[in-house]
This record gives structure tokens, C-alpha cells and sequence, in this order.
């Protein structure tokens, strides 16, 4: 589980800087050269099925970020007091308190959003971008670089999921941002007055020439997350040569 | 290595800490959220409506429902007999709220059809009522449910909203999801010419009784003809009610 990733502890300076090259490195590592999704090939499953539309899944990119900082922070300061043998199941634990945390604030904020989530910020807890990022980082890591750490692989989960959403969305439904409490109805239907079929220009936006969009399956099944997950590791694998020698 | 008593200790103050942390999350959300969830099935009542409610259901904010559902809502459970249940027994069954809308069709599609009881929604404006009625049934991995909005003659549909626990996105869930779905019910008819019963059926291969049957979902057969039954067998409980409405 995500060899690539392990870093040596290093040793221990008089001062480190809070920003430095390093932590930067931190944050910006995950969101190309090392990404979870498209290098490291984790956490998959939930970017298959959360990324019909833009909304849930910036939520969702929020949500693992939150978990993914927050359980590589608590790890880190307890890991020099966590029995070796039951490990993962300490890491799980704290795994899945953050989820639990996410899980009922949304509830009672975002009562939508959690009903197009529903079972997927559960299996947040399965995630295996959080369980990895914990093994292979935190466990041997100081709580700062941990949390940017964590910070920068949820996020690189995020960029990737809110790609494939737009993508998926955009060609799938031909929306954008549909369901949000923020009404922008860049491209497409209006779906609270009109169908699909009749639809006015002023309710749509700019987007007339989307406005008769019919679905296109082939997209909105999550097969599509699958081939669009695969063109992007193409493009990347193609253009970024650091890739290009590892494979 | 640790010894065993550290092991267990330092597990059981972790997850010690873990729960009171949940427990005094959950108890600080709760109220919110039983109170969102009643916004949302509220809001799922509306927007049976469609057209006749003022502005679209999704424009309405929370306080907004709350008011017309305060205001312009008469909410009852019947029988089915068609007769009217009172809130002490609506209570008894283990619905605490009372109220029509505290009724979990779920629990009680599993009951014997006979003790089965049914919430009625009367929405009055401008002068016409339109009677809202909720029916439940199955799809394809899990359970359908809707409220169908019915004109003052217990005969022509007014509007419909469906909802899925976990239909395919893009097929079965565009009973929800594509808003053309729905419309195509407003103007509908349960009842033929002659006053039998027919309610709606969703045909593959598109409509051909224009009154009684609209076009079903391309890949969706399942949860298309699932509508149907739903439909059938759900508008068949009301008819006591109907009949005794329409008689009075």
C-alpha cells in the first residue's frame, strides 16, 4: 500500500520552518507526481460512484480532506503511545470518529448533500487513500508535516474527483452544479420548473444550446468514472516524465 | 513491544473518548437533523403539487414549508375503510409525532394490508383543495415511494414526486431525478370513462392511452414497471376514502 510514498524520518533539526521546501512539497506532491488516485491508484471506489454531479462531490473532496488532515494529525501525536499489535485498529478507530463527526454535521447542515452521499461519507472509513496516508505517513511523521500531509493527499483525491464530476456532469446530464443551494445554471436544465425537453432560455443561462441535453448513460454510469479516471492517468503518465521512468 | 494491560488500557480511553465525543455531537445535531428530515419529507409532499403551489418547491426555503404546511395543510391518517384515525391511534402505533406525516410507510407496507394506515394531505389555495396521497412499493435493488397530488374530483392527477432508497443514477433514479418524468403524470386519470378503476400504468415503448399510461424509462424496466404496481396497489387503498369523499 502505497510504497511510493514512504518517506524516511529524517533527522531531527534544532528548528524546522513551517512553510518550508519540504512542506510544500508536502501539499503539492499528492497533487500530481504522487496522487492518490492516479498514481497511486487508491480510493477508487468512491470516485466511481459519487462523481455524477459537481456538488456531492466537492463536498465529499471537503469531507476526506477533513478526515484525511485530522486522523494523520491525531496519529502522529499519538504514535509514539500506540501499541504496534493493534495499530490499525487505533487508526480506525480515529478514522472513523472524524467520519462519524462529518457524517452528523452534515445531517444537520447539509441535509441534501448527505442524502445524494448517504452511504459513501460512511465508507469514507474504508477509504484506503486515509488508511495509507495514516501506515505509511503519520506513524512515522511529526504532527504538522503529518497534517499537511494528509491536507495534500485528500486534496489530491478532491482535484481528481472534481474533474471526473465535471466531466461527467457536463456531458452526462449537461448541468453543472445542479442540486447546490448556490443556483448556477451555467450550461443545461433548470430542473426545479422545467423538463428536459422545454426549457426557457432565462432559466437556463447561458447555456441555451445545452438546453434540450439529453442524458447520456454511457457517462452517468459509473463505468464512465472508470475510462475518464484511465484518460487522465494517460495524459498524466504522458506528459509528467517523473512517471514516465518509475512505470 | 507492550505489555497487554497497556494495550488494553490505552485502547479502551481511546475509544472511551471517542464516544463521549459522538455522544455530545449527536445530542448537539439531533434536534437539527429530525428536523431537516421532516423539512425534507415535507418538501417531498409539496412538490407533488408542481404548478398549483406558488413558487417551485425548491425555491421555498425551509421556513417557507414550514409555514404551508402550518397554514394551507390539513394532514389525517384513514383507515382502510376509508375511515379517519385519530392522533391518540396514530400515537399507539408507535408514531410519536401524531401526525400524519410521522407515519413510516415502510413499517407499514409489511403489516397484514387490512391494519394498514394511510396519510392524507388536503392542500387548500384559492379555493380548490388538492388531496395528496403517499404510496410505496418496490424497484429494482430497494424500495420506491411517492405522494400523487389528485384534483378535487379523487380523479385527475395533479402532480407526482417519487423517490428512491437506491435505484441505478441515470436509469432507475431519473424517477427522481429527470424532472420530465413526473410531468408527464399531471392531467392524468385513475379512473376510466365509466368510473373503474384503472389508475396510471408506465408503458415501455411509450404511452398509448394517453389518459391512463405514460412512457417509461429507457434501461429502467424494472423500476418503470415497479411504478406501476406501486401505483396500482397504493391509489387502490385510498379508493374507500375516495368513494366516501366523493359521495359526501
Amino acid at each position: 500500500m502505497a510504497d511510493v510514498a514512504v518517506k524516511e524520518p529524517k533527522v531531527l533539526k534544532t528548528s524546522e520552518p513551517l512553510f518550508g521546501k519540504k512542506e510544500r512539497k508536502l501539499i503539492t506532491d499528492p497533487l500530481n507526481d504522487n496522487n492518490p488516485i492516479t498514481v497511486q491508484v487508491l480510493g477508487v471506489c468512491s470516485a466511481l460512484a459519487v462523481t455524477t454531479l459537481v456538488y456531492p462531490s466537492l463536498i465529499m473532496a471537503i469531507a476526506v480532506i477533513f478526515v484525511c488532515a485530522f486522523s494523520s494529525l491525531f496519529t502522529s501525536l499519538l504514535r509514539t503511545y500506540i501499541p504496534k499489535q493493534v495499530r490499525m485498529i487505533v487508526q480506525l478507530v480515529i478514522i472513523a470518529t472524524l467520519v462519524t463527526v462529518v457524517e452528523l454535521t452534515l445531517k444537520a447542515f447539509n441535509y441534501t448533500v448527505y442524502k445524494d452521499l448517504s452511504v459513501f461519507i460512511g465508507l469514507i472509513i474504508t477509504n484506503c487513500i486515509v488508511m495509507g496516508r495514516l501506515e505509511a505517513f503519520a506513524m512515522a511523521n511529526k504532527p504538522w508535516k503529518s497534517f499537511l500531509d494528509g491536507i495534500g493527499n485528500g486534496a489530491g483525491y478532491g482535484l481528481i474527483l472534481i474533474l471526473v464530476a465535471l466531466v461527467r456532469e457536463i456531458f452526462g446530464k449537461g448541468t453543472l452544479f445542479a442540486n447546490s443551494p448556490f443556483p448556477i445554471y451555467l450550461i443545461g436544465k433548470d430542473n426545479e420548473t422545467s423538463s428536459y425537453i422545454i426549457n426557457t432560455a432565462a432559466e437556463s443561462g447561458i447555456g441555451t444550446f445545452f438546453s434540450s441535453y439529453m442524458n447520456n448513460n454511457l457517462l452517468v454510469l459509473s463505468s464512465a468514472a472508470m475510462f475518464i479516471i484511465g484518460i487522465f492517468i494517460w495524459i498524466q503518465r504522458s506528459r509528467n516524465t517523473k512517471l514516465i521512468d518509475i512505470s | 513491544m507492550h505489555s497487554t494491560r497497556y494495550i488494553i488500557t490505552f485502547t479502551f480511553i481511546l475509544t472511551l473518548v471517542s464516544a463521549l465525543l459522538l455522544s455530545f455531537l449527536y445530542f448537539g445535531t439531533n434536534e437539527r437533523a429530525e428536523l431537516n428530515e421532516k423539512i425534507f419529507n415535507k418538501r417531498a409532499v409539496l412538490a407533488a403539487l408542481a404548478n398549483k403551489l406558488d413558487k417551485p418547491v425548491k425555491k421555498l426555503s425551509d421556513q417557507e414549508v414550514l409555514d404551508i404546511f402550518e397554514s394551507q395543510v390539513d394532514q389525517f391518517a384513514i383507515d382502510m375503510e376509508g375511515n379517519n384515525v385519530s392522533s391518540a391511534a396514530i400515537v399507539e402505533r408507535g408514531y410519536t409525532g401524531g401526525l400524519a406525516e410521522d407515519i413510516d410507510m415502510a413499517k407499514e407496507k409489511k403489516k397484514p394490508v387490512a391494519d394498514q394506515i394511510l396519510p392524507v394531505f388536503v392542500y387548500a389555495s384559492g379555493g380548490s383543495k388538492y388531496t395528496i396521497v403517499s404510496v410505496r412499493g418496490n424497484g429494482l435493488w430497494d424500495e420506491i415511494w411517492g405522494n400523487i397530488a389528485l384534483d378535487n374530483d379523487y380523479n385527475t392527477v395533479i402532480g407526482v414526486s417519487f423517490d428512491h432508497a437506491q435505484e441505478t443514477p441515470g436509469l432507475g433514479a431519473e424517477i427522481k431525478d429527470n424532472s420530465s418524468f413526473p410531468a408527464q403524470f399531471r392531467n392524468k386519470k385513475i379512473y376510466a370513462s365509466d368510473n373503474t378503476y384503472k389508475s396510471i400504468n408506465v408503458r415501455k415503448g411509450g404511452a398509448k392511452d394517453l389518459l391512463h399510461e405514460v412512457d417509461a424509462i429507457s434501461g429502467a424496466t424494472v423500476t418503470s414497471d415497479g411504478v406501476s404496481e406501486m401505483l396500482f396497489r397504493g391509489l387502490k387503498y385510498y379508493e374507500p376514502y375516495f368513494n366516501k369523499m366523493k359521495n359526501s
